[in-house]
C-alpha cells in the first residue's frame, strides 16, 4: 500500500512538529437511548449469512442477527438464541430454540429457519463462502457436485442431494444435527454467523434465495435494516422494538463504508465517526496523544506466522528452523514496528482459545543468537534465505527487520521478497516455486484448539499450503476432535501441539490485538474476537 | 464543421471498442487468480471456488480462453449489460453510482483550476518580474512539486482535523461543501500549470503586433487584455485543461482514497486490487469516452476562440 505509506510519512512528521495536545475522557456522560452511532467497516462483499466471512460484512450481520451462542469472558459459548444445545454422544445435538424470537418482518423463528438456510449454505452450487462450516454435517458430501473432468469447461452434474441429511426438525422449537462422526466442540462452531437462521422470506422458491435479499437482510437480531444497503456509502439500522432478549442501548447504527482506514481515522478524530475498529498502523505512534485513553486494545484471534515450504529440500531439517526461530528477536520487533500493538508468540494457538499454554514453543522461541549460530551451522542450514510477503498488506517493515536480524545473528543472507497480492504468492507456492520462507496469517472461525491445529497444521488443512505432514499430529487432533469431552480434547490438542515444537513446521511470531478508537460521542465501546462491535453494548453519549 | 463531429464521433466508437479490447487483454494477461484475491488471505471454499469459476467463464485459458470470454464480454455489452463484478454487484449500476461524484469533483478541480490559475495567469503575466508573478512562481514551483499523495493527507490534516474548516472526509453523498477540500486538492496541480502557462502565453502575446496596434488606436488597456490578449492566449491552455478534465477524473485515486469519496478512482484501485477485470474494463472504458468528448470539446473552442481554424 504505497499510497498510505507516503502518506504516513508526510502526516507523522507533522503530527509529532505540532505536539498534538491529547483530548482525554471517553466514558462520561449521559447514555443517550435515542442516540445513533457510526462505526466504520469496508464494504462487506456479501451480507448472507453462509456467504459472508470478512470482518465487515459480519459486523453489519451482528447487528441484524442473534446466534445460537455467544462467546463468554473465557471464550466458552453459552446459549443466547438458543434454549439448550446438548449431545449424549457428540454425534447427534438437540437444539432446543429459545421462544419468542421473531424476524424483522415479523414472522416467528422457528426449526424450519434455521434448517432452510443451513441447507441453502451447504448446497456446493449455491457457491456459499461459508459452506465449508456444515462439512461437519452428515450428508455435505451429497450436496456438492463433482467436476466431472477436474476444472473444465464441463458443467458439473447436479449434487445427488439438496438437502443435509443430518438436519431433523423435532418440533417448531427443536431440531437435531446429526454430524458424520463425533465432535465434542460442535456448540463453539454455532457461534459463526455462517449458523444465523433465515425467515421464509429470503426464499422466493425452496432452496432459492431471493436475488436482492442480502440488500435488505431480513434477521432475528437486536436491529433491523434501515432502507437498504448503499453501497460503497453506508448500512444503516434500527433498533427492532420486538426483540425478546437485552435491547440495545441506541436507537440506532450507520456502518459507514471506508476504503481507507486513515480516512477514517481523520474523521474519528474530528467526531464525524464513532469507532473504528482497527487503528491504522500509520497512526499508531501518535494515536495515544491524539486520543488518549479513547484508544483501547483487546485480543483477537490472528496469528502471525512464518512457514518453512516443506518441499524445499534445505528446510528438511527442523535443527534449521529451530535455529532461524531462535535468531529472531521478536520482543524488539513488536516494539519498534508494531509500537506495542501486537505481541509476541511463542506457541502454536492464540491465547484466546482454551487449551492454549504459554512458550510451548520453548527453547526453539527464545532469542539466542549464538546458540542459533552454532546449531544453524551445524545443521547445514542455506546461505541465503528468501521471506516472500503479500506487498499488499503492510508487512514490509517487519520483514526486512526480521531478515536483518537474520543476517546479524546466523551470518548469512536474507532478502525480503515481496509479491503483490497474497493470491499472487499462493499461486507460485502451488507451483512448488523456491518462494523461500513464507509469511502467513490465519484468523480463527470458532474458539478452540482444533481450529488452528486442524487448518494451519494438519495434512489437509486448508490453509495449510507449505505441505507439512505428520501423520502422528494427524491422528492426535482427530482424535481429539473426537473426545468425549471438550477437557478431553483439550488434552489431546495439547500433545498435537507439542508435537508442532518439536518439528517446528512455522515460526510463530505475533499475536494480534484489536486496536480500536471511538469519537468522543459514544462509551462502552467492545471489540470482540472476530474483529466485530459489539452493537447491543455500545452507548451514545449526549 | 457538422460533418466534422460527426466524422470525430464514428472515430470515437473505433477507438472505444479498441481500448476495450487492449484493457481486457491487460487485464487477462495479468490475471492471476482473482477468486483468491478475492478472499484475501482466506481460504476459498470449494463450492465457492467452483461456482465463481463457472459464472465468470475463469477456467477459459489462453488466446483461445481470451477470445471467448472477450466475445462473451463485447455481446453482452452490446445488449446493454456491463456485466458484474466478482461479487455479485451490477456493474451498470457501480458506474452509475460512481461517475457522478467523480464528475462533480473533477468539475471542482477544473474551477479552481481555471478561476484562480487564469486569472492569477493574467495578472502575473501583465505584471511580469513584479513581486507577484515571482510569489507565483515560487507558490505554484512548490505545488508542482509536491505530489497529491502528499499534498491529500496534509490538506486533511491541517484543514479538516486540526482548524476544523472542512469536514475531513466528504463520503458517498457529499455536499459542496465537503467536496470543496478535495476538488481544490485535486486541481492544484492543474492549478499550478494553468497559472504557468496563462502568464508565459499573455506575458508573450502582450509584445506581439496586434497589441501595439490596439495600443496606439487608443484602445483601453481593459479591453486590450480582456478581448485581444485573453482570446488568443487561452488556446494552450484550453488544450491543457481539455486533456485535464480526463486526467482529474481518472487520477482522483488517491485523493477519493484520502478523503473516502466513493467514486471512480476508489473503484478502480479497488478493481485492481482484487483482479476484476470487467470491472475495471467498464471503468476505463467510461474513461476512454471522458477523453475523447473533452478532447472534441477542445477541438470545436479552438475554432470560437480562433477564427482562422476552420475545420472540413
Amino acid at each position: 500500500m504505497q499510497v498510505r505509506r507516503l502518506a504516513a510519512w508526510t502526516a507523522l512528521p507533522l503530527a509529532a512538529a505540532l505536539g498534538l495536545a491529547a483530548c482525554g475522557g471517553g466514558d462520561s456522560g449521559e447514555s443517550n437511548a435515542n442516540g445513533v452511532v457510526s462505526v466504520q467497516i469496508g464494504e462487506p462483499q456479501h451480507l448472507i449469512p453462509t456467504n459472508s466471512n470478512e470482518s465487515s460484512g459480519n459486523q453489519v450481520l451482528s447487528a441484524l442477527f442473534t446466534p445460537l451462542v455467544k462467546f463468554d469472558a473465557q471464550n466458552k459459548p453459552y446459549e443466547v438464541a438458543a434454549e439448550s444445545i446438548t449431545s449424549t454422544d457428540n454425534k447427534v445435538w438437540t437444539i432446543k430454540l429459545k421462544d419468542g424470537f421473531t424476524f424483522h418482518n415479523g414472522e416467528k423463528v422457528t426449526a424450519d429457519s434455521y434448517i432452510n438456510a443451513w441447507n441453502y449454505g451447504a448446497y456446493g452450487p449455491n457457491g456459499q463462502g461459508n459452506s465449508y462450516f456444515f462439512e461437519k454435517i452428515a450428508g455435505y458430501d451429497d450436496m456438492q457436485a463433482e467436476d466431472p473432468d477436474g476444472d473444465g469447461p464441463q458443467r458439473a452434474p447436479e449434487p445427488k442431494a439438496k438437502t443435509l441429511s443430518g438436519l431433523k426438525k423435532v418440533d417448531d422449537l427443536t431440531f437435531t444435527v446429526t454430524l458424520s462422526k463425533p465432535y465434542s466442540e460442535f456448540k463453539a462452531v454455532l457461534g459463526y454467523n455462517a449458523f444465523y437462521p433465515l425467515p421464509q422470506a429470503a426464499f422466493s422458491a425452496p432452496g432459492v434465495l431471493k436475488e436482492d435479499f442480502e440488500q435488505a437482510p431480513i434477521g432475528n437480531g437486536p436491529f433491523k435494516m434501515k432502507g437498504t444497503w448503499q453501497h460503497d456509502a453506508k448500512i444503516e439500522v434500527e433498533r427492532y422494538d420486538a426483540y425478546p432478549l437485552d435491547k440495545p442501548k441506541i436507537s440506532g447504527a450507520e456502518f459507514r463504508i471506508y476504503q481507507q482506514l486513515t480516512a477514517a481515522y481523520a474523521d474519528v478524530l474530528s467526531d464525524n465517526l464513532d469507532v473504528i475498529v482497527t487503528v491504522p498502523t500509520e497512526n499508531l505512534s501518535t494515536a495515544e496523544s491524539d486520543l488518549g485513553d479513547r484508544l483501547q486494545k483487546s485480543p483477537n484471534s490472528s496469528f502471525q506466522f512464518i512457514a518453512f515450504p516443506t518441499y524445499q529440500k534445505e528446510f528438511s531439517n527442523p535443527d534449521v528452523r529451530k535455529a532461524v526461530s531462535m535468531a529472531i528477536d521478536r520482543d524488539e520487533i513488536v516494539k519498534s514496528i508494531f509500537k506495542d500493538s501486537q505481541v509476541s508468540a511463542r506457541s502454536f494457538v492464540s491465547p484466546v482459545v482454551a487449551g492454549y499454554r504459554d512458550n510451548t514453543c520453548g527453547e526453539a522461541c527464545e532469542f539466542d543468537p549464538a546458540k542459533a549460530k552454532a546449531l544453524y551451522q551445524a545443521a547445514g542450514g542455506p546461505a541465503q534465505l528468501k521471506i516472500t510477503y503479500n506487498g499488499d498488506g503492510g508487512h514490509k517493515d517487519w520483514v526486512d527487520a526480521t531478515c536483518n536480524q537474520i543476517k546479524a545473528n546466523l551470518g548469512i543472507d536474507c532478502v525480503g521478497v515481496a509479491e503483490p497480492k497474497f493470491s499472487d504468492l499462493l499461486t507460485k507456492i502451488k507451483a512448488k516455486e523456491p518462494v523461500g520462507l513464507i509469511r502467513m496469517g490465519w484468523l480463527m472461525d470458532y474458539p478452540s484448539m482444533e481450529n488452528y491445529l486442524g487448518p494451519i497444521y494438519s495434512t489437509n488443512g486448508s490453509s495449510n499450503y507449505y505441505g507439512y505432514s505428520n501423520p502422528e499430529f494427524d491422528q492426535l487432533v482427530a482424535d481429539g476432535a473426537a473426545a468425549a469431552t471438550p477437557e478431553e480434547a483439550i488434552k489431546k490438542y495439547q500433545q498435537a501441539e507439542e508435537i508442532l515444537a518439536k518439528d517446528m513446521p512455522v515460526i510463530p511470531l505475533r499475536f494480534g490485538q484489536n486496536v480500536f478508537a471511538h469519537s468522543t460521542k459514544v462509551k462502552n465501546v467492545e471489540v470482540d474476537l472476530f474483529q466485530v462491535v459489539d452493537m447491543t453494548k455500545i452507548e451514545a453519549v449526549s | 464543421m457538422f460533418r466534422y463531429i460527426v466524422r470525430r464521433l464514428l472515430q470515437m466508437v473505433l477507438a472505444f471498442f479498441g481500448t476495450t479490447l487492449i484493457v481486457y487483454a491487460l487485464m487477462f494477461a495479468g490475471q492471476g487468480d482473482p477468486i483468491q484475491a478475492l478472499a484475501g488471505e482466506r481460504p476459498v471454499s470449494a463450492a465457492q471456488r467452483a461456482y465463481l469459476t463457472e459464472k465468470f467463464h475463469l477456467d477459459q485459458h489462453g488466446v483461445g480462453g481470451f477470445f471467448y470470454r472477450y466475445a462473451d464480454y463485447v455481446t453482452n455489452l452490446l445488449r446493454g449489460d456491463l456485466g458484474e463484478s466478482l461479487t455479485g454487484r451490477k456493474i451498470g449500476d457501480i458506474l452509475a453510482q460512481a461517475w457522478p461524484v467523480t464528475a462533480k469533483l473533477a468539475l471542482i478541480g477544473l474551477l479552481v483550476a481555471i478561476i484562480i490559475g487564469v486569472t492569477c495567469g493574467v495578472v502575473a503575466g501583465i505584471r511580469r518580474g513584479g513581486v507577484f508573478d515571482n510569489a507565483t512562481l515560487v507558490l505554484t514551483l512548490l505545488v508542482l512539486g509536491v505530489p497529491t499523495i502528499v499534498l491529500a493527507p496534509l490538506a486533511q490534516y491541517l484543514l479538516g482535523v486540526k482548524l476544523s474548516l472542512f469536514p475531513p472526509t466528504a463520503g458517498a453523498d457529499p455536499s459542496l461543501y465537503a467536496l470543496l477540500l478535495p476538488g481544490i486538492v485535486l486541481g492544484c496541480l492543474s492549478l499550478a500549470t494553468a497559472l504557468r502557462l496563462t502568464r508565459t502565453s499573455v506575458a508573450e502575446n502582450l509584445r506581439s503586433d496586434y497589441v501595439r496596434t490596439a495600443k496606439a488606436k487608443g484602445l483601453p488597456t481593459r479591453r486590450v487584455v480582456g478581448v485581444h490578449v485573453l482570446r488568443n492566449s487561452l488556446i494552450p491552455v484550453i488544450t491543457f485543461l481539455g486533456v485535464e478534465l480526463g486526467n482529474l477524473m481518472g487520477g482522483a485515486i488517491i485523493t477519493e482514497g484520502v478523503f473516502n469519496i466513493p467514486g471512480v478512482g476508489f473503484n478502480l484501485f479497488r478493481a485492481i486490487r482484487t483482479e476484476d477485470g470487467p470491472l475495471v474494463v467498464g471503468l476505463v472504458s467510461v474513461l476512454v469516452v471522458v477523453y475523447l468528448v473533452s478532447n472534441l470539446v477542445v477541438d470545436v473552442l479552438y475554432a470560437v476562440l480562433d477564427p482562422r481554424i476552420r475545420y472540413e
